[in-house]
């Protein structure tokens, strides 16, 4: 069940839901359109869950769209992903046609209109084209990690880009040079959501019960999808490295997303490598396993997220903000959320995340200050109220060059500050 | 058995103000410029051409940013400190007074510390950044929203104080003094011209941002005038009583 915006005053405060109010007064009446590739699976869905019907809360007229394809198309938007993300692959002359009538036939299905069309990642960044006859503004919203694209890849989705009025990316590393503007948001955890909620310690052990984790060692988990880019091998790799001196167990849990065609291929192949290590549980979880992540992350003594890329990393947030020591690759987004010994700890290699997991293994009290850091660090800067308001602030700049918009209900008394553009 | 009504006392009503101090709030959205530094000649290089606002969204917005203990006030004394390891330089660059300069004044200051350091440190220019923890040139858009809360009296003034968000606190102490070169801020005017006022707009004046967190000078701010507010009440018990 949603919870409503005054849910949220606890955390960010009551004057942080009044701005935006504000902010959502200054929409009224604005139509806008969000399209995605998923309903379920992934940060992205999961946002949108919780921001749509926060929206209409506030009085936004906020709907949410999803692109359908086949499975070669997904295959294609796969290769489009990790290509973006830098490693080599070819998007062959039929992969593009597929790509682009895909989009048409969406298009046709899906009979948009709005004022605003939001658009996420790459799989319906086609959708621009028709923006002469839908009207509007048009932003592209990336989630990826684009810092080093593949430069084919990059080409291809580049006039797409140009079409908008902007384009929002999640750190300043994954910034291009671009004549659009360039928007820095980084994404958020839902501090009341299911995932997120506070446990009871029943309720922890109950979900161990259930999935027949023994609670008898120290457990180092993983969550995220099965995806190479996440590096499961290289977290089964670490973790033999840290049993060599400490007993404990780990977790790989990850839940199916049905736009990630690889998933079923990487968890065939990890289940294989954990088999010979009985301390290793691979969970996959069914969809709506929001419960068992919040019970196995409150559960770990240490969260690892040791992606080779990533958009983001919202499960590093999410382990943060359970005050759980992180220790996490510096790539990405990740950065954004663990500053190296303060919220957490920084890896670069198999060794380094084994050499940190026993560093928190060792000393826990060291582990939990990071923990407890990481938390007001997540509360301060990735909660989802911090960014409603930002989407909101975009979705009122869009289209316009200014650098100050000032909106005035004749006030009595005027500031000196805005008198004057900046 | 007789019933009292409750007792009430009427709240004292202090001056009123001709015009009302309207509280706003200014919210802002990170930008990129694509421009990116690895090297202290990359940032000098970049330094000399990116826009004004990158310099404002650089050294100004430290008190809105949640930056973590103990780091420095700029983000260029930030970087050149951590992805460099040029402490020197850092400490250099973290002594200057952003608020008391203009922006171009400002950019002379950076491009002109850094230039001279580099003579000093000629070695200094070979050190680079790795992938990742370059400098990213970013900028802001502002979106200035007028609020709902009026005050025409000083009860009223402390009231808005304690009840608006850090962001309206950033944007009447701050951008009015900033970004119009003016020497004071929103509060302190309407306090000197509106309220007559003059010392308790001057306290307010001398808060020092750099000693404190934005919530802490938030907590200042309504401390002083309710501070105020106490004397006034006591100077008018003591009229009543002499």
């Amino acid at each position: 069940m949603g919870h409503t915006l005054n849910a949220y005053a606890p955390f960010v405060g009551h004057s942080a839901i009044d701005e935006l109010r504000l902010l959502a007064d200054r929409l009224h009446g604005w139509a806008i359109r969000c399209v995605n590739a998923t309903r379920v699976g992934g940060g992205v869905a999961e946002i949108l869950t919780r921001m749509v019907p926060l929206c209409h809360e506030l009085g936004v007229d906020m709907r949410w769209d999803v692109l359908e394809g086949s499975e070669p198309f997904f295959r294609v938007t796969k290769t489009m992903h990790n290509a973006l993300h830098g490693q080599q692959e070819a998007l062959t002359p039929d992969a593009r046609e597929l790509f682009l009538r895909v989009s048409e036939e969406n298009l046709a299905r899906l009979q948009l209109e709005g004022d605003l069309f939001f658009i996420h990642d790459p799989q319906p960044i086609a959708f621009v084209q028709s923006r002469r006859k839908l009207g509007g503004k048009w932003i592209w919203r990336c989630h990826i990690d684009v810092s080093r694209p593949q430069q084919g890849a990059w080409d291809f989705m580049r006039p797409f880009i140009l079409q908008y009025d902007a384009a929002i990316f999640s750190a300043p590393a994954f910034a291009q040079v671009l004549p659009v503007r360039q928007l820095l948001i980084a994404p958020s955890i839902d501090p009341v959501s299911e995932k997120n909620r506070e446990l009871a310690p029943g309720e922890v052990a109950e979900v161990l019960r259930e999935l027949q984790i023994p609670t008898d060692w120290p457990i180092i988990t993983q969550v995220s999808r099965f995806d190479y880019l996440k590096d499961p091998i290289g977290v089964i790799d670490a973790f033999r490295l840290v049993r060599r001196s400490f007993k404990c167990r780990l977790i790989l849990a990850g839940g199916p997303a049905s736009d990630d065609p690889e998933g079923s291929e990487v968890l065939r192949r990890v289940q294989e490598e954990a088999k010979r290590t009985p301390e290793i549980h691979v969970l996959m979880l069914p969809p709506n396993s929001d419960r068992a992540i919040n019970a196995l992350q409150r559960a770990s003594s240490v969260v690892i997220q040791k992606s080779l890329r990533e958009g983001f990393g919202l499960t590093v947030a999410e382990a943060l903000w359970k005050s759980r020591p992180v220790v996490a690759s510096a790539v990405g987004g990740i950065p954004l959320q663990v500053k190296h010994g303060y919220s957490g700890l920084l890896v670069r290699s198999v060794e380094g995340a084994a050499r940190a997991i026993a560093e928190c293994l060792q000393q826990p009290e060291y582990a939990a200050k990071l923990g407890a850091q990481g938390r007001e660090h997540v509360r301060q800067n990735f909660l989802l109220t911090r960014h409603l308001r930002e989407y909101l602030l975009a979705f009122l700049t869009a289209g316009s060059p200014k650098d100050v918009l000032e909106f005035h209900d004749q006030p009595p008394h005027q500031p000196r500050a805005c008198t004057t553009a900046l | 058995m007789e019933e009292h009504a409750p007792l009430t006392f009427p709240r004292r009503v202090h001056r009123r103000a001709t015009l009302p101090f309207r509280f706003y709030t200014s919210l802002l959205l990170q930008e990129a410029t694509g421009l990116r530094a690895a090297t202290l000649p990359q940032l000098v290089r970049l330094l000399r051409e990116v826009p004004e606002g990158c310099l404002y969204y650089h050294t100004r917005y430290f008190l809105l940013q949640h930056h973590l203990a103990d780091e420095p006030m700029n983000d260029f004394a930030f970087w050149v400190t951590k992805a460099l390891g040029e402490r020197p330089l850092g400490e250099r660059l973290a002594g200057i007074d952003a608020m008391q300069l203009t922006l171009p004044a400002l950019r002379e200051r950076i491009i002109g510390l850094i230039e001279d350091y580099l003579r000093e440190q000629p070695t200094a220019q070979l050190r680079f950044a790795s992938e990742g923890e370059e400098f990213f040139f970013l900028t802001a858009i502002h979106v200035i929203l007028p609020t709902p809360l009026t005050a025409w009296t000083l009860d009223e003034f402390a009231e808005g104080l304690e009840r608006v968000s850090l962001h309206s606190i950033y944007f009447h102490l701050f951008d009015a003094r900033l970004k119009l070169g003016c020497s004071t801020n929103d509060f302190t005017l309407w306090l000197d011209t509106e309220m007559g006022e003059p010392g308790l707009a001057k306290r307010i004046a001398e808060l020092e941002p750099y000693t404190s967190t934005l919530p802490a000078l938030q907590a200042s701010l309504a401390a002083l005038v309710r501070q105020r507010l106490a004397e006034m009440t006591a100077n008018e018990d003591d009229g009543t009583h002499a």
